[in-house]
């Protein structure tokens, strides 16, 4: 089989003819749309042709010829078939690697271990294939900001399967999930800040071998990015009692999807989420209001030494020594609400701490340079008093001299 | 009292004996400057000078503290403005003056343009002029680098590449200007040596022409002045240059540096971030306002205009402008002798209706 692909690929990439593509682009329809869109397809890119997925012989140009099940015409790929036929080159590290060294070719395997694949391979059509993602006719490379699964446009792909209620009734499936990832902090950071490193769907569902995370292994899921933070909740008093109540360890505070900007209000106050299991005069009450009235103290110093030095900045002021100093403060006021996740004061404390430390002497910076625009600022409007009295005395000077009766005035302009 | 006296004489004949100051006051008792509703316009080239005569002093104190390599510029500068006391007020003032330096150099040459100051036998004096105006320029060029920061890093890059751009000469003129291929560390040390030592050499042996040239030919009244008072069978009216033009003068000195003082204090040169050369060019690079005008009509040509590439068609198109408007003095008048009033009068309105709204526009696009 392997050979027989690099064979066929050979020959294809060598032959520059394509039957198909001259007869189909003149016709009208379904027929001819194909043609149309595989002018920008990777496949085309490469040398590929139709008869490559779907057989035939595309230098005959009878149509009957090339098109016979003799030439191995093989027709309109059966839905169950598309992922086996894509992985007949996709797989074979012979055919992959001439075109990309790099590339890997465990797609299928892992497709197969998916639920999409698991489904289809039980004959359930309604689920996902290589084309309902990748598209057809025209794939473009992953990389390619008009691809389907570039990590910006990826989310939207899941979410025409998956927030069709028709298509997800079957499964007893919700499909919210995408209303409510776009109100999350990661569609913020992949779709307004385009960060494309910001989690999509793939990052904690896998791509071809997508499967949900199950309650237990949800922190290993978001501990890939958040390492620090799955460090401390595994040592936590959390931990256990969240195992032990079947209950998914960071989604129980953060919630899966809809994972919003953390703030000290998750700590204490009326929409204080450990306030949901905690009472507020308990250990554990007490101890999410201490920490988030720290959180909060951190987060008002900086905020006010923010608004001094920007002052400053605004007057023209050079302050950015105080402003790096600045984001030191603020990388402490990070540590700090990590080490929220160890649930214990002291490890808060210590960035808290540290971070006040900053911002007191970042906000003295701030008006100390406050201090010195106003000395500049008397300073020019001394200096200016002085100029407009030598002024006015030189113009005093001329019209003295002038009055005076001119003694022979030379008019010999040249 | 009469020994006091005496001795003063002494002195001064002591003096007047090695320096010959005699010749000078004399000199001053009979220089003149036309006097009319244009004389205003005279002022403007010794406010230039008195702004170069900052810059060099501002220049001076700079150099105290200022080190010119990648790793320490941006530091030495930052520690001028932040440490050294009133070292803000001289870095500002240093780069406030060199802007309004430019900026009295081109209202300065643009008068002389319009009153026809450039008129036989001051041909000479207008070219040393025009030198002047593209050593300050060349200046303001090389002095962006210095501070190191990511705008003057990649205007810097931009305008080698324009460099890099003219015919034959461009890739190794390119070279040259960069000390290598990028804009790096040999980079900012050669245009720290031109801003420091090269170009301060031909600027004072041009001024120095410049100004003997001035005082050789006198200040020249314009055509239509001189017709005016011919018909009446005067001469122009004069005034004496000193006392009566130099306090003047001196009047208009103080109020450059009051608008100086204004600009220095209230708005403070920004210092910006340092230079990483690694780091993308960030959006909306661009160049100081004196090379706005051309920077955006690079811009909107094309990247390739019939067979021409669109950036050599701009450069060669500046090329002959310029060397259009410095030979000035050998077109304006035709071989009859005539002047050609409305093609210098047009051009040079034109030009300055090209480089300021061309200016704003690249600003502001």
């Amino acid at each position: 089989m392997r050979i027989a692909a690099f064979f066929l690929v050979a020959a294809s990439l060598g032959s520059a003819k394509d039957s198909c593509v001259e007869c189909h682009s003149v016709l009208e329809g379904v027929l001819a749309a194909p043609t149309a869109r595989f002018k920008d397809d990777v496949h085309k890119r490469r040398g590929f042709s139709c008869a490559d997925c779907h057989g035939g012989d595309r230098n005959l140009d009878d149509p009957k010829a090339s098109m016979s099940s003799a030439r191995g015409f093989r027709g309109k790929i059966q839905r169950t078939a598309t992922a086996k036929l894509c992985a007949s080159c996709h797989s074979d590290t012979a055919v992959i690697h001439r075109f990309k060294p790099q590339q890997r070719v465990d797609q299928y395997a892992q497709y197969l271990t998916s639920t999409h694949g698991k489904r289809m391979a039980a004959g359930d059509t309604n689920t996902a294939n290589c084309t309902d993602c990748h598209s057809v006719h025209d794939i473009r490379e992953v990389r390619d900001a008009q691809s389907p699964v570039h990590p910006l446009r990826l989310p939207e792909t899941c979410s025409k399967c998956h927030s069709d209620a028709e298509r997800m009734k079957k499964y007893s499936h919700p499909t919210t999930q995408f209303e409510e990832y776009r109100r999350s902090v990661h569609w913020e950071a992949l779709a307004k800040r385009g960060d494309v490193s910001a989690p999509g769907c793939a990052s904690c569902h896998g791509s071809h071998g997508a499967t949900p995370p199950q309650v237990t292994s949800v922190a290993a899921v978001c501990g890939t990015c958040h390492v620090l933070f799955e460090n401390l909740y595994d040592q936590s008093p959390h931990k256990p009692v969240f195992t032990a109540m079947g209950t998914a360890g960071c989604v129980a505070c953060h919630g899966n999807h809809e994972v919003t900007k953390p703030s000290p209000a998750m700590l204490a106050g009326s929409e204080s989420i450990c306030g949901r299991c905690h009472e507020t005069d308990s250990a554990g009450g007490k101890l999410a209001v201490e920490m988030g009235a720290r959180i909060r103290s951190l987060e008002q110093a900086l905020g006010g030494s923010d608004e001094v030095l920007n002052q400053a900045r605004r007057a023209g002021m050079e302050v950015s020594e105080a402003l790096v100093r600045q984001v030191e403060g603020r990388e402490n006021l990070v540590k700090a609400r990590v080490a929220v996740h160890a649930f214990e004061l002291a490890a808060v404390e210590k960035p808290i701490k540290e971070g006040l430390a900053i911002a007191a002497e970042t906000h003295r910076a701030g008006q100390a340079a406050l201090k010195e625009r106003d000395f500049r600022r008397t300073g020019l409007g001394l200096a200016l008093i002085a100029i407009l009295v030598t002024i006015i005395g030189l113009w005093l000077a001329i019209r003295s001299i002038e009055r005076r009766p001119e003694p022979e005035a030379s008019a010999s302009g040249r | 009292m009469a020994k006091i006296e005496t001795d003063r004489v002494g002195q001064a004949g002591w003096l007047e004996e090695r320096l010959g100051l005699d010749s000078v006051r004399k000199l001053l008792a009979h220089k003149t400057v036309p006097r009319h509703s244009g004389t205003a316009w005279y002022y403007f080239g010794g406010i230039t000078l008195f702004l170069f005569l900052i810059q060099v002093g501002t220049g001076i104190l700079l150099l105290l503290y200022y080190r010119p390599s990648p790793a320490e510029a941006y530091e030495s500068v930052q520690f001028i403005v932040t440490r050294v006391e009133f070292g803000w007020l001289i870095r500002s003032v240093h780069s406030w003056s060199a802007n309004l330096m430019i900026l009295a150099a081109f209202i300065h040459m643009f008068s002389v343009a319009f009153l026809r100051s450039y008129r036989r036998p001051r041909e000479v004096t207008w070219l040393s002029g025009v030198a002047l105006l593209g050593l300050a320029l060349a200046f303001g060029f090389s002095g962006y680098l210095l501070p190191w920061n990511t705008i003057s890093y990649f205007a810097t890059k931009v305008g080698t590449d324009m460099a890099a751009a003219v015919p034959l000469i461009g890739p190794p003129l390119a070279r040259f200007l960069r000390g290598g291929e990028e804009v790096g560390g040999a980079t900012l040390t050669r245009f720290f040596g031109f801003h420091v030592a090269v170009l301060p050499a031909i600027t004072t042996l041009v001024l120095a022409i410049h100004l003997v040239l001035v005082q050789r030919f006198g200040i020249s009244s314009p055509r239509s002045v001189e017709k005016k008072y011919q018909a009446v069978g005067r001469p122009v009216p004069q005034m004496p240059f000193f006392p009566n033009f130099f306090l003047r003068e001196l009047m208009a000195w103080y109020a450059a540096l009051a608008v100086l003082g204004i600009l220095a204090a209230i708005f403070p040169w920004d210092l910006g971030d340092k230079a990483d050369p690694f780091a993308p060019a960030p959006a909306g690079i661009k160049p100081e306002w004196y090379f706005l005008a051309p920077f955006y009509t690079l811009k909107l040509i094309p990247s390739h205009v019939w067979f021409m590439e669109g950036e050599l068609l701009g450069l060669v198109g500046f090329g002959l402008l310029g060397a259009w408007w410095v030979m000035l003095p050998f077109w304006s008048n035709d071989r009859n002798g005539s002047e050609r009033t409305l093609l210098v009068t047009g051009t040079g309105v034109l030009l300055i209706a090209y480089l300021s709204t061309f200016s704003v526009l690249g600003y502001w696009k």
